[in-house]
């Protein structure tokens, strides 16, 4: 694999991260340290600007009206929209805009004239339920979200666990068993209004993030018309698996952006603060602290441009994807920690973006899958098994 | 759980808030009858944390007493508290209702 970048590929990353650099870097000075929303005019000043610099809506496929951006451009770009504060769930607080639920671009004509045009129009905004409080590292079998057919509807009995924005959502993309013999061909994936009776957010799931909260949801006889089943009934794991491969990558770029930008501030840190009479640059200690840093840094940059790479080239990447997530989640965790050592005191206060990201941070070893599930997922691709 | 503040109420003046701890957290305002006026909460740029925060609203029209609660999620925290109060009261507490947040969730 050539790691060389193009010069579009040097322009762009150029501009994304003069855009970090001037746009958003100063608004952050006048936010809450765990803010993770602009003030309004502030989100449509700049996303007017990332419009009009043909950014916006990077993961929008160019038939939507997204630019014609591919996917190893897009990693790289990810990787510089996260070098902020809020940048690890938060890039660039949004302004670059986002395809949302993309399993929508597979949803048949009238589900994408309900569903998909208005949120690619910014009018709906969806959520993914998948998780369950039974588990969700294996949903083929945790699942237990029953729907029943009922003439032309289903309806839906159970709930879902650590489910991000239901409660500000108009729709849902939720998963449910429509065959308990079925394993993981008993699963079915729906669209859910939010508004429909019977569902329910029962409440808020306090987590490390101060800024964000997941929500709790439970249905109770909720019916949904069989024309909001997504895709083919029982075949819902694959929508959730392709989902999950998928998001694997950005995932990953967001947890080097923070890792390079903590290193970035260690390194400054221990070139102008000294200690018994010298620099903390010239103190071994400090210096292997710092290459620790840059050895995960590029670990995790190399593994995840080369599962880019064979996402790129429409070759089956899952293995990598995989890789990537499990080395850069514990990676940025590792470089973000010994950031803070670096910078003692202070590291751990809200003056710096340090404790933000240590915080949250780990929430990405088990977010998208934790790093024992990744390893089994490679596992199985190299051993040739589907032993559990 | 509980996930309603439950803390007593306190009398919303100098002397009660110079005991407030520095901390981080939210906090709740009401009128003599006991209906929440406003739900704020002290985050990572109130100077004195609860204590400067709280005293920054000495002048919320109608508010003599106090509650709070020290925690270091004020932000989910806070916007669980409005959430809870809409839910309960179908409206926004009436000085939060003056300015309301940007895509307040649903309970229910």
């Amino acid at each position: 694999m050539d790691l060389e970048l193009s010069e579009e590929q040097r322009i762009i990353v150029e501009t994304v991260r003069r855009f970090v650099r001037d746009e958003i870097v100063p608004l952050e000075a006048d936010l809450d340290p765990d803010g993770s929303a602009l003030e309004p005019a502030d989100q449509e000043r700049l996303v007017a600007k990332t419009k009009a610099m043909g950014f916006y809506g990077l993961d929008i496929p160019p038939a939507y009206g997204g630019p014609d951006i591919d996917i190893m451009t897009r990693t790289l770009m990810a990787i510089e929209m996260a070098q902020h504060r809020a940048g690890l769930y938060a890039p660039c607080y949004g302004v670059f805009g986002g395809a949302g639920l993309a399993q929508l671009f597979e949803a048949n004509e009238d589900q994408k004239q309900r569903y998909l045009y208005p949120t690619l129009r910014g009018e709906k905004h969806g959520f993914f339920g998948l998780t369950e409080p039974s588990g969700g590292s294996d949903p083929a079998r945790a699942i237990q979200t029953a729907a029943v057919k009922d003439g032309d509807d289903w309806v839906i009995n159970g709930g879902k666990i650590f489910i991000s924005g239901a409660d500000v959502a108009d729709y849902g993309i939720i998963f449910a068993r429509t065959d308990k013999a079925g394993g993981r061909n008993g699963i079915t994936c729906f669209i859910v209004d939010a508004d429909a009776p019977g569902f329910h957010v029962r409440r808020i799931v306090h987590t490390l993030r101060s800024t964000s909260y997941a929500t709790e949801l439970q249905f109770e006889d909720m019916r949904i018309p069989a024309t909001n089943v997504l895709g083919e009934v029982n075949k819902g794991f694959a929508v959730a698996n392709d989902r999950l491969t998928r998001q694997r990558i950005p995932y990953s770029a967001g947890c080097i952006g923070v890792a390079v930008k903590a290193q970035e501030m260690a390194i400054a840190y221990a070139n102008q603060r000294e200690t018994f009479g010298d620099l903390l640059a010239t103190r071994q200690g400090i210096q292997w602290m710092i290459v620790d840093n840059e050895i995960d840094i590029r670990t995790s940059r190399w593994l995840t441009l080369a599962a880019a790479d064979k996402a790129n080239r429409g070759e089956p990447y899952r293995t990598e994807a995989a890789m990537a997530k499990l080395v850069a989640s514990e990676a940025g965790g590792r470089v973000v920690d010994r950031a803070m050592q670096i910078h003692g005191g202070y590291g751990m206060t809200k003056d710096l973006p340090l404790e933000r990201w240590y915080r949250e941070i780990r929430i990405r070893r088990v977010g998208e899958g934790p790093s024992e599930v990744q390893r089994l997922i490679m596992a199985r691709d190299l051993l040739g098994g589907s032993f559990h | 759980m509980n996930l309603r503040l439950s803390k007593p109420w306190l009398d919303f003046d100098a002397e009660t808030l110079s005991r407030v701890p520095g901390q981080l957290g939210v906090f709740q305002l009401a009128d003599a009858g006991g209906d929440v006026l406003y739900i704020g909460y002290a985050g990572g740029k109130s100077l004195f944390g609860l204590r400067s925060e709280l005293q920054s609203h000495m002048d919320a029209e109608g508010a003599v007493s106090f509650r709070f609660e020290v925690n270091m999620q004020y932000l989910t925290r806070y916007k669980e508290l409005l959430m809870l109060h809409k839910a309960d009261h179908s409206r926004l507490p009436a000085l939060n209702a003056l300015e309301p947040p940007v895509r307040l969730g649903r309970l229910g």
